[in-house]
């Protein structure tokens, strides 16, 4: 047996949780401490992992493990990863690590500075591992009813992180209008894959929840014709998807700053994936029937996103939004149903993940000395904050789409495999470049080359050495996947194979 | 170094000094331009081998220089990525190696190298001079490194374009250039106006570079290549140019050459997307000089002309135009035609040369719309060099003014105005007379200037190919073209300084003049190697070199044209007729006011700014606020959420008052608990405590039970 991996990667963060808790709650810089080993510990495995899938050019799913925990009922503990999963573990050991960083802060009681989290880190710290420990769980299950139990772990301490440390204004709102639409989504989806797991044990008289057994499970065409949709929407409503995105910029609005990170970098990826992974692949015909209602969908939502982004005045709506647009573009790729928008969907997921996460870790630093979101409120941040100045640009090409950047190494593909559907739809849908490049110029020519209002002056303070690293991790990932696209695009391509032969070769 | 080596390494170090200015030397004025400087020199020599190389190649058209890696995989098959030494990118690499180094060179004058620091200089503002010796003299640019760091960056956009085999390198480095264009226009981001033009001009060309994105992801689809020369096979041109689009009755050809045209309108400000050319002046004048003259607007022209082929798929020399190649010709002649009419009317003399700018692209395009591959390709050199000169001129005369207003120490004199100038001919010679050859290269001045012999054989092929319309409109916009030239020179540099701070005008460090210099020979020089064979007297003296390089790019060599006098006459009359008038009308002229050509239609442009304002921008905003996020997020979705909070607790509050309260609590739960009281309270009066009465029950109890058990069970 093999060193179990990515049980190692999943459980650590629990581990972790449960380690802080039991330590004095004054001990801040221990706790703290605890945090940042556990989070680079899992970065550099989710990394091996990677780089293991990667240089050996593997195929299929890897580092497969399974340890049975209710057989009567065909449950299993079945961890594996493909092509398409491993950069999500790879992005969400990249986000935990630099969301710990920016957490970190700077506190300084003269200066009236309290940056990152301050108030209780112990329980805050506890909170954000679980919600990770959930991510990486359904990232690398292969079991159906575990990819629930977890996806239910990484969507329950939302509401705590929010409704707790989030931003006064907002945050009981928020958190429960994040809540509602996540569960009744999940529960929708719950319903369509107990249906699924009844009917497999019909059709062939296996009582299982393993995914890949369920690929051959022989559900008939109008069996997948009447679950798609609700699979397929359920997850996708965490995934932000119109009409049922408006739980998510209100979220990221109301959360603070690194589970902004966590909320738009990963787990809006969790419901695309889910919905990738359970929807798609498990129904590939039910998929093929209703893929023009998901590029109705998606390409709304990539356009109007955009359009509501332009006219926000608040630096993380306007974040938040873009979400939706850009969220929109994987599922857009991902209704493409061919090749080249898969490959982009997936390449999206992590370029997307990276760069919301950028946006809200500078947004917080911002936020957290000048005490305003407002972008008119806002100015001369490139003089005080050279480095955050830099990483927000580079962030903003990667959103625009710019060549050099992953950005556009993953929607160049997506606009090539729409056009191979409905050119009209590419047409529509990149009116959002335009608009996308239009409020990332507005912002930053505002925010950072604009003038600084008075009463800023002489308090922005210098970030930390911390909050530097985690902005150069989160810039290199970008920049690396763009001028080399190789390091990702293969990868992604062996998993979208997988796909494309349960679609029958489309 | 094998060429193919070399071509790969031109564009990289202009970007390594990006890096290094940018990561190491910012601190170091003297350092980072050295730096910035020694990388533009390197990349030139590179490409001076190469093109010695490249020319010494017979048929290099059929045998380019060419390689090429894996890049983006994409199923089976790699997009691939790589270089290509042809005769047209070759002769566009020659251009551009020159006028960048040139342009390098000047920046360090324009921005006041050597002088002292200013006085009240901010980052982000124009220096404002220093006081140094009881004078006040100018002062050094704040953001000095940082601006090499930029045209730097820039370069490698422009040079990454030229070396590109494919269209997706050469829309890197397109949207590199892009990038830059807004940092640099931006350059003084703390002038409003120079914010709001960066966003401008990023703005408006990234409409075109959307278009350009559908066309790259069009053709890709239709052909499943980017590389230009498995494109321009015969089969895949046939393919595309017999398949219909199903838009507008073009064929996929066709559609793909204008989507990808339109990218070029916004590159290359063209009409209708040409208003944020002449706002982009607020940049830095050596960056008016490298965009806006020599490199990012020569891109969109270089990119159409690279399109050739597709764009004209099933049109051969001769035949009528396909609808592809009439729509560019139209788009072209009439934005030279415009453009011009709005040069006449400004006065900022950077604002002239921008609206010259834009109308001589026009004529590019137009060129390039009629099938006149080889014109196209040669006014795009010419032009480069005498607009890169004028630019550059211009910056100086702007400098030497500002040394004016400095020395009288009135700020309110503008230094770009050109009725604040006059007589700067005795102040500033080298410039002036640069500036002259410029200005008559710029108008076509017969026979000695290059631009002369560029536009002659627009004009020319207009006329003997039958296309009468553009012939002609192309003939006005020359003429206009030499009369507002004229009256440019004449304003600033002829009769009487009209302005004390003209009077003290300077002539500039060789730094600033020495470029001029040598663009100044090319502006004359570079004309000769395209005299066409059958030209009287002239022709035929030395090979048309030109024709026969560039023209070997195509598949076919286009054919020589025949000799015909009108569009020469035409050509000797629009010059020289424009240039006389320019100067009989503007040299005793003072005053805006007795100038008759400020005509507010064309002062204003035509109000094409207002009209935008009005026609998309506050639309679209109105869409965005009101209709999208009033309306349908926070009207229609929101509410829908919102619904369900009251129904939840309508529901709820239904739930508890109509069943909840009355039937569950009343009835199910008072109601046990009223029962179970009321036979706990019946059957209290037999809890008395009497021992006595408790046995005599307990034995009633007994016996009567007893007897039950014993009747139906033991009896039974």
């Amino acid at each position: 047996m093999n060193f179990p991996i990515l049980s190692v990667i999943t459980f650590l963060p629990f581990a972790a949780a449960i380690i802080m808790l039991m330590m004095p709650a004054n001990r801040k810089t221990e706790v703290r401490g605890v945090a940042l080993a556990t989070a680079a510990l899992d970065l550099l495995l989710a990394g091996w992992v990677y780089l293991q899938y990667l240089l050996g050019h593997l195929t299929g799913y890897q580092f497969i493990e399974t340890y049975n925990w209710l057989p009567a009922l065909g449950i299993s503990l079945k961890f594996g990863v493909d092509g398409m999963s491993a950069p999500l573990v790879l992005l969400t050991g990249i986000v935990m690590f630099t969301g710990v960083l920016i957490s970190w802060g700077d506190f300084d009681e003269e200066r009236h500075l309290s940056a990152g989290i301050q108030d209780r880190p112990r329980e805050f710290f506890a909170f954000l591992f679980l919600l990770a420990g959930g991510v990486f769980g359904v990232f690398v299950s292969l079991d159906l009813f575990m990819l629930f139990f977890f996806y239910e772990i990484a969507v329950f301490p939302m509401y705590l992180l929010i409704s707790i440390w989030g931003w006064v204004k907002t945050r009981e709102y928020a958190a429960m209008k994040l809540t509602l639409y996540l569960f009744i989504g999940s529960v929708v989806a719950l319903v369509g894959a107990l249906v699924m797991y009844w009917t497999q044990y019909q059709n062939t008289g296996i009582l299982s929840f393993d995914m890949i057994q369920m690929e051959s499970a022989g559900f008939s065409a109008s069996f997948q014709y009447i679950w798609f949709l609700p699979v397929f929407l359920g997850f996708a409503v965490l995934g932000g998807i119109w009409p049922f995105h408006n739980w998510s910029p209100d979220g990221h609005v109301a959360a603070p700053t690194a589970v902004s990170m966590f909320h738009a970098g990963v787990l809006m990826k969790l419901g695309a994936f889910a919905a990738l992974r359970v929807g798609i692949m498990l129904l590939p015909e039910g998929a093929k029937q209703w893929a023009w209602l998901i590029m109705i969908f998606a390409g709304v939502a990539v356009v109007y996103g955009a359009f509501i982004a332009f006219v926000q005045t608040d630096l993380k709506y306007m974040i938040g939004f873009s979400s939706v647009s850009h969220m929109g573009l994987v599922v857009l790729g991902v209704s493409t149903l061919n090749h080249d928008g898969l490959v982009g969907a997936g390449v999206q997921m992590f370029s997307h993940g990276v760069m919301t996460a950028l946006f809200f870790a500078i947004t917080g630093m911002i936020y957290d000395r000048s005490h305003t979101r407002q972008i008119p409120e806002l100015g001369g941040m490139m003089k005080a904050l050279p480095f955050a100045g830099f990483g927000f640009i580079i962030g903003g090409l990667v959103s625009m789409g710019m060549p050099g950047f992953s950005g556009f190494v993953a929607e160049f593909p997506i606009f090539m495999g729409v056009w191979g559907r409905q050119w009209l739809v590419a047409v529509i849908a990149s009116i959002s470049i335009i608009i996308t490049a239009t409020y990332i110029m507005i912002a930053i020519r505002r925010v950072f080359f604009g003038p600084m209002p008075e009463k800023l002056e002489g308090h922005i303070s210098p970030i930390t050495a911390l909050d530097k690293i985690a902005i150069f991790t989160l810039c290199s990932c970008m920049v690396l996947i763009g001028i080399f696209p190789a390091v990702m695009v293969p990868m992604v391509e062996t998993g979208v194979e997988n796909i494309l032969r349960l679609l029958g070769g489309a | 170094m094998a060429t193919e080596t070399l071509i790969w390494l031109i564009p990289l170090p202009p970007v390594l000094a990006f890096f290094l200015i940018v990561l190491f030397t910012n601190k170091n004025k003297a350092l980072s331009h050295s730096v910035a400087i020694g990388a533009a020199f390197l990349s030139w020599l590179g490409s001076m081998i190469v093109f010695v190389r490249a020319i010494g190649v017979e048929h290099l058209g059929k045998q380019p220089f060419a390689s090429s890696i894996n890049w983006l995989p994409t199923g089976d098959t790699w997009l691939k990525i790589g270089v290509l030494i042809d005769p047209l990118s070759a002769a566009v690499l020659f251009f551009v190696a020159w006028t960048v180094l040139m342009i390098f060179i000047y920046s360090v004058g324009y921005h006041n190298y050597g002088q002292p620091a200013g006085d009240h200089d901010q980052a982000g503002l124009p220096p404002h001079g220093a006081t140094a010796h009881g004078h006040t003299v100018p002062s050094i640019e704040p953001m000095y490194s940082r601006f090499f760091a930029f045209i730097g960056l820039f370069a490698f956009g422009m040079y990454t374009l030229v070396v590109s085999d494919n269209l997706l390198t050469l829309f890197v480095g397109w949207e590199i250039m892009g990038l830059c264009s807004y940092l640099l226009i931006g350059f003084w981001y703390g002038k409003p106006s120079a914010r709001n033009a960066a966003v401008k001009a990023f703005m408006t060309t990234r409409i075109g570079d959307v278009f350009m994105l559908l066309g790259i992801s069009f053709l890709y689809y239709a052909t499943g290549t980017l590389t230009y020369r498995e494109i321009f096979t015969e089969e895949t041109l046939h393919v595309l140019s017999s398949v219909p689009s199903g838009v507008f009755g073009l064929s996929a050809a066709g559609l793909i050459a204008i989507l990808l045209f339109i990218g070029t309108i916004g590159k290359s400000a063209q009409f209708p997307l040409h208003v944020w050319l002449p706002d982009a002046m607020e940049g830095p004048t050596p960056v008016s000089a490298m965009i806006h003259a020599a490199t990012m607007v020569s891109a969109g022209v270089y990119a159409v002309i690279r399109m050739f082929p597709l764009l004209s798929a099933g049109w051969h020399e001769g035949a009528a135009l396909t609808p592809a190649m009439t729509f560019v010709a139209f788009i072209g002649a009439f934005t030279a035609i415009f453009a011009a009419t709005i040069a006449v009317a400004q006065n900022d003399i950077k604002r002239v040369l921008a609206y010259s700018t834009i109308s001589q692209l026009g004529f590019m395009i137009a060129a390039i719309g009629m099938g006149a591959y080889v014109a196209a390709v040669f006014h795009l050199i010419t032009h480069a060099f005498f607009k890169a000169l004028l630019f550059l001129g211009s910056g100086s005369v702007i400098h030497g003014m500002e040394h004016g207003v400095l020395h009288t120490g009135n700020h309110k004199v503008d230094p770009q105005d050109m009725f604040n100038m006059g007589g700067l001919r005795k102040k500033m010679p080298v410039t002036f007379w640069t500036f002259l050859i410029g200005g008559f290269a710029l108008s076509g001045f017969p026979l000695v200037t290059a631009g002369f012999w560029s536009k002659d054989e627009i004009l020319a092929d207009a006329f003997i190919n039958g296309h009468l319309t553009i012939f002609i409109t192309l003939a006005i916009a020359a003429f206009m073209t030499a009369f507002y030239t004229m009256r440019q020179i004449t304003l600033t540099f002829l009769g009487e300084a009209r302005t004390k701070e003209a009077e003290h005008a300077q002539e500039n460090k060789w730094t600033m003049t020495a470029p001029l210099v040598v663009l100044s020979v090319f502006a004359i020089g570079y004309g000769w190697v395209g005299i066409p064979e059958h030209f009287p007297l002239l022709g035929g003296l030395a090979p048309n070199w030109f024709h026969e390089f560039v023209g070997g790019t195509l598949a076919e060599l286009p054919p020589v044209l025949a000799f015909n006098w009108i569009p020469l006459l035409t050509s000797l009359v629009v010059a020289l007729g424009g240039l006389s008038l320019g100067w009989y009308v503007y040299k005793d002229i003072k005053s805006p006011a007795e100038d008759k050509f400020q005509i507010p239609l064309l002062k204003n442009k035509y109000y094409f700014d207002e009209a935008y304002e009005y026609l998309f921008i506050k639309p679209l905003t109105w869409f965005s606020e009101v209709f999208v996020s009033k309306w349908m997020d926070k009207g229609i979705i929101d509410s829908i959420l919102h619904i369900f909070g009251p129904a939840t607790g309508g529901i709820g509050s239904t739930i508890r008052n109509y069943f909840d309260i009355p039937v569950v609590n009343q009835f199910f739960g008072d109601g046990s608990a009223d029962v179970t009281y009321w036979i706990g309270k019946n059957l209290r009066p037999i809890q008395t405590g009497h021992i006595q009465q408790y046995l005599i029950l307990s034995i009633v109890v007994l016996s009567v039970v007893g007897g039950l058990v014993y009747f139906f069970l033991l009896a039974a």
